[in-house]
């Protein structure tokens, strides 16, 4: 059982400077975890701890059922991806992923034998004798990750591991770490800030803000049901309109339109959330018609994204990419009223 | 007008313009500069080197530039003379006895402080630092006499050392690496602060103890600052006179080459011209020695450690 438990965790490192607050989340085994948020929101820093590179100033860590707060990061049975790779200049591809392995005195035959494994695994058989100074990118990381399994650790910790890769390659990556995570079957927490990555690799997303949990949960229930503000805003791109409006009963007032909503609320001030993808140039089924004169138009060939105002607010909408239209225009739009999101004043979501 | 003439006019008008003299002229006064530079540092050790192939009634009477004209009379009797004497021999291998310990002794030590300065936590680390490198300040001619003082009276001198068993120069050893540790110590913790930390942090995940970091990473990646440091320190001792003289005496059975040297002239009275064959006798092995390790400044050994 190698499931990962944070519980009320607390990393202080100055009276003043607490970079994260009473954090719980449970990893379950063989799950890919991924922790997503801005940088300096305390991603990296509960990754460090777990990994044994931070202590933990408050709270408890457990892998599996074994408290791990004072355990020494090699004894915790888990292996780390970093940001850099951090592979050693010196050491050729091979003893690079042998390196953890002669750490625990292991035969050499069995070193041997799993080198050779994980090397065919990730496709590094023709650079093994090289140094990685004679690798691109791609092949560093996948040494790096190839380090990491031949351990086969309990817990896989990937730091940002994709960020020093260009995009196409990022894209790849990122279909050969699920891939992998479903043949290794093992635990992965993965950190960062990209929500693109988030989005498509987790089996669970934990969002991060300030050292705060914002919200866990599947990359579906994030998208479609965020807790507040900060989450709604930071999942999914283009971000999410959000008009500040009145409420009063089931109806909430803008500067230039009026909605009804699914449900009544309290009379009010709050903040309507709707994405791009809601508001479309097909009439609205329930009269919730925008009137949006347009200052940017962006083709993305499948998409085309309207910026422009509604009365005195700033909305974004995707059209069908066909519609002509040219900033300066005035359309009209229709906003499909199923997926609007309504926050409160101290922006926690009220559905 | 044809293109071509047109454009060769263009070209023309480029290469003559401001900017184009300007850059011009940044690199003929650099190349002036360094070239100086040069010439006043080779000229003294040219004429070292013509002077010592020419006979002492040349050295005497002419300067050494007048040998480099017709009729041209060179000889290696200043050589011949230098070598004839009987403890040359003693006196070299003297100098590695005092050298090669006097390199290795304070260089390992700055190895292993300088990782606990640059890489481990403990209280008042960077006081203790400061005050190790304050030490750069220190004349060395102040310690001369607390330090031989404190030698004599706990028997670290030649004759003792070697009723007991030991070599003679081991005051001289303590006496060089305590007076190298500084500079090297200095040297080196700069060098690791520098690596990545990552490097050591994936060790520790990976199960490394402290020396197996130091031993199996920081000092592959360390072989260029190493050398460097190899060479100062080697290059200082070999050359040095004062301290030697101090610590061990002139006795030719412990003394440096250089030592040896410094007699050449005093026993022969004016045989000055014996010095300039010395010298250059004295300057092949520190050559050897820095060729040899010349090719360890290899730039960029860290490179595809980290980033991409």
């Amino acid at each position: 059982m190698a499931s990962v438990t944070y519980d009320h965790v607390v990393k202080r490192y100055t009276a003043d400077v607490t970079v994260v607050k009473d954090f719980n989340v449970d990893i379950k085994d063989k799950e890919f975890m991924v922790l997503v948020g801005p940088s300096g929101c305390g991603k990296s820093t509960a990754l460090r701890m777990l990994a044994g590179l931070e202590s933990i100033t408050e709270g408890q860590i457990r892998i599996g059922d074994r408290v791990v707060n004072n355990v020494a990061a090699k004894d915790r049975d888990i292996a780390m991806v970093f940001q850099s790779y951090a592979l050693y200049p010196h050491m050729s591809v091979y003893d690079n992923m042998a390196f953890p392995l002669q750490m625990q005195h292991m035969k050499k035959s069995e070193i041997d034998k799993r080198v050779k494994n994980a090397s065919r695994i990730l496709g590094l058989d023709p650079f093994l004798q090289r140094k990685p100074r004679a690798l691109s990118g791609g092949q560093r990381q996948r040494v790096a990750l190839g380090r990491a399994i031949v351990r086969s650790p309990k817990v896989f910790l990937l730091d940002e591991p994709l960020s020093n890769l260009d995009a196409k390659l990022r894209g790849q990556t990122r279909i050969e770490l699920q891939k992998l995570h479903r043949d290794l079957e093992t635990t992965f927490i993965y950190v960062t800030h990209d929500q693109v990555e988030a989005m498509t690799m987790g089996d669970r997303i934990a969002i991060m803000n300030a050292g705060i949990l914002q919200q866990v949960g599947s990359p579906g229930e994030i998208y479609d049901h965020p807790a507040n503000l900060f989450v709604a805003g930071f999942i999914g791109s283009p971000t999410m309109n959000f008009i500040p409006v009145t409420t009063s009963d089931s109806t909430a007032k803008a500067s230039g339109f009026e909605v009804k909503l699914p449900q009544s609320v309290p009379a009010g001030k709050g903040t309507l959330g709707f994405r791009p993808e809601t508001v479309t140039d097909r009439p609205s089924q329930d009269g919730a018609n925008l009137e949006m004169k347009v200052d940017v138009v962006e083709r993305l060939g499948s998409d085309q994204f309207l910026y422009g105002q509604v009365g005195g607010d700033q909305v974004t909408a995707r059209v069908d990419p066909r519609m002509k239209v040219a900033p300066g225009d005035s359309v009209k739009l229709g906003l499909d009223t199923r997926t609007l999101h309504l926050f409160n004043a101290d922006e926690s979501a009220v559905f | 007008m044809t293109v071509a003439a047109a454009t060769r006019q263009e070209s023309l008008a480029a290469i003559w313009s401001p900017q184009w003299i300007a850059q011009r002229l940044q690199r003929v006064l650099l190349h002036v500069a360094v070239i100086g530079l040069t010439v006043v540092w080779i000229v003294p050790t040219l004429g070292l080197l013509v002077s010592s192939f020419r006979p002492v009634s040349g050295i005497l009477t002419s300067g050494w530039w007048t040998a480099l004209s017709p009729p041209f009379s060179f000889t290696l009797q200043n050589y011949s003379d230098m070598l004839a004497q009987s403890n040359l021999g003693q006196a070299l291998f003297n100098s590695f006895m005092v050298s090669i310990p006097s390199t290795v002794i304070p260089v390992t030590i700055a190895a292993f402080a300088a990782y606990a300065f640059a890489w481990m936590k403990f209280p008042g680390r960077d006081w203790i630092f400061l005050a190790f490198v304050g030490l750069l300040a220190v004349p060395l001619q102040l310690t001369f006499v607390p330090v031989l003082t404190f030698f004599v009276a706990h028997g670290i001198v030649p004759d003792n050392l070697s009723n007991i068993g030991l070599p003679p120069w081991v005051g001289l050893w303590l006496a060089h690496a305590g007076y190298g540790l500084p500079f090297a110590t200095y040297l080196l913790a700069n060098f690791f602060r520098a690596l990545p930390s990552d490097l050591f942090e994936s060790a520790e995940i990976d199960g490394a103890g402290t020396l197996t970091v130091f031993f199996r990473i920081i000092m592959p990646l360390s072989v260029p600052a190493l050398a460097s440091l190899v060479i100062f320190q080697f290059l200082w001792v070999w050359n040095d006179l004062l301290v030697a003289l101090i610590y061990v005496g002139g006795a030719p059975e412990v003394g440096p080459l250089t030592v040896n040297l410094a007699d050449l002239s005093n026993s022969l009275g004016q045989g000055f011209q014996l010095l300039t064959a010395a010298a250059f006798f004295s300057m092949v092995i520190p050559l050897v020695v820095f060729l040899s390790l010349q090719r360890y400044f290899v730039r960029g050994i860290l490179a595809g450690s980290v980033k991409g």
